[in-house]
């Protein structure tokens, strides 16, 4: 089976929050000093990941159970609503997959 | 200002650890002589890197995490080692885009290229139809490019790149290149003219006039679809940003090796004010992105010079220093194309002695058609001891 089979299979409808999630097998992350940059191969678009703790909390999705539980482990929680919303835009780029 | 809150944009301005876009031009020899060459390409220089260098050159890009790179020349389908090399960068994780005019893009060859993962094709052609392209690119030049996106089609290389300098006279095309490009299911690249390499003899006549850019930023607002390798900043003075950084990213965020492995602040300032340094040297590439001190003068806050009252400097930045250089006018100024018409009062102003001139470069012949003598290289024998 092709890469690409794999990703149309598992990519959900929408970002859901209580999956395990991991960053895109296809994407390199860069550190920089505003964050990083995220490079996808498959789809060759590049992205910004504008804060140190969205890069932080990207790497570590796969070590966690769910998005939401890597949320409350990594980020304060009057910032937690804001990120959940960049993973969900990240998902929809595909920077991150359900895994 | 605090690290958080600086914008995107001034973070850029500022460098980073590695090129987002770095162009790497493999070779100066060319079976085309088009009339606005950015590198003045023909001749393949003697000093051109060797397989392995090159190679290293990949190496170094693979680990500064250089997730892509942007292959030109010359037309660098002419170097022997060419396929090895794509494939040698795509083993490495480093991208590849490359530029061709076609002519050695055969059948084989685009089925080969179907077959590798991470590389892209962009064909150039200065025209939607033959008679327009060919007095840019040479006789014949548009039936090859063709020849080339069918052997791609029929490859099934999937979607593919159509790249266009915009110029006075095919600025009426766009178009038509639209629909060539959709007929073929490719993306339509359009970039910007500039008067560099053999540009600076062609640009009075070619570039485009003020109605026509203005036309062309309403033209790209309504098609988002349509590439631009960010190069049509000065016209985001017009009201709207177009898509993309709108910023010069020349030794910030860009840069260009050359066949000789010198590297430039970007594709269109080969000349040596805007030289940093030789992937030769000792650190390479890795060395000269970040210690060079043309780069980091270019990564310092520059002056917006006779820009500074204009309210519009926000959005162009006061153009490309590419264009600025090649026709004499100060850098801290207005782009030649100033869509406020800047630009053609400075250029009515300059001192056309202190212009920098031609570069011939590589051309094999000079603006007149006249063939340009090949330095002959020093050669030692040995006499063969009896």
């Amino acid at each position: 089976m092709s890469v690409t089979d794999e990703r149309v299979d598992a990519r959900p409808k929408e970002f859901d929050p209580q999956r395990r999630w991991r960053v895109h097998p296809q994407v390199a992350l860069r550190d920089e000093s505003f964050g990083a940059l995220a490079y996808h191969y498959g789809t060759r678009r590049l992205l910004f990941l504008k804060s140190r703790t969205l890069v932080d909390l990207v790497s570590s999705l796969d070590r966690y159970e769910s998005a939401t539980q890597a949320i409350e482990a990594l980020v304060p929680e009057a910032e937690r609503a804001q990120y959940t919303r960049a993973l969900a835009r990240l998902a929809t780029s595909e920077v991150i997959d359900a895994s | 200002m605090p690290a958080e809150a600086m914008p995107l944009r001034q973070r850029f301005t500022q460098g980073l650890d590695a090129p987002i876009c770095l162009t790497w031009e493999l070779t100066y020899a060319c079976n085309l002589a088009c009339v606005h060459c950015l590198s003045s390409s023909g001749r393949r220089d003697p000093l051109e890197l060797t397989p392995a260098e090159a190679r290293h050159v990949v190496d170094e890009l693979a680990d500064m995490k250089v997730f892509y790179v942007n292959i030109g020349g010359g037309e660098p389908m002419l170097r022997p080692d060419f396929f090895e090399l794509l494939e040698y960068a795509v083993d490495h994780k480093v991208g590849v885009k490359f530029s061709t005019n076609g002519t050695r893009l055969t059948a084989e060859r685009a089925r080969r290229l179907a077959g590798m993962d991470y590389v892209d094709v962009q064909i150039s052609i200065d025209g939607a139809l033959a008679s327009t392209n060919d007095s840019v690119r040479g006789e014949g030049s548009f039936a090859a490019a063709r020849t080339a996106m069918d052997n791609l089609a029929a490859a099934d290389f999937g979607q593919f790149k159509i790249s266009v300098v915009v110029t006075r006279e095919n600025v009426t095309q766009l178009d038509q290149f639209s629909a060539i490009a959709e007929s073929y299911g490719a993306q339509l690249r359009l970039t910007r003219f500039r008067p560099s390499g053999r540009g600076v003899e062609t640009w009075d006549r070619l570039h485009p006039t003020a109605d026509q850019q203005r036309m062309l930023y309403h033209w790209l607002l309504e098609r988002p679809d349509v590439l631009t390798g960010d190069s049509f900043f000065h016209l985001s003075a017009l009201g709207e940003p177009l898509d993309g950084l709108n910023l010069c990213g020349a030794g910030r965020v860009v840069c260009l090796i050359d066949p000789v492995g010198d590297v430039y602040a970007c594709p269109f300032v080969i000349d040596k004010e805007f030289l940093a340094g030789n992937v030769r040297n000792e650190g390479g590439f890795t060395a000269v992105w970040r210690e060079s001190e043309l780069f980091g003068s270019l990564r310092e806050p520059q002056s917006a010079g006779a820009c500074a009252s204009c309210g519009s400097y926000d959005a162009c930045q006061g153009g490309c220093m590419a264009a600025k250089f090649f026709t004499g006018l100060p850098l801290d100024g207005p782009d030649p194309e100033c869509v406020f018409g800047h630009g053609e009062d400075a250029l009515a102003a300059r001192d056309a002695g202190a212009l920098p001139g031609a570069a011939l470069g590589h051309s094999k012949v000079d603006h007149n058609g006249t063939p340009i003598p090949v330095p002959t290289p020093v050669r030692f024998r040995t006499r063969a001891l009896a």
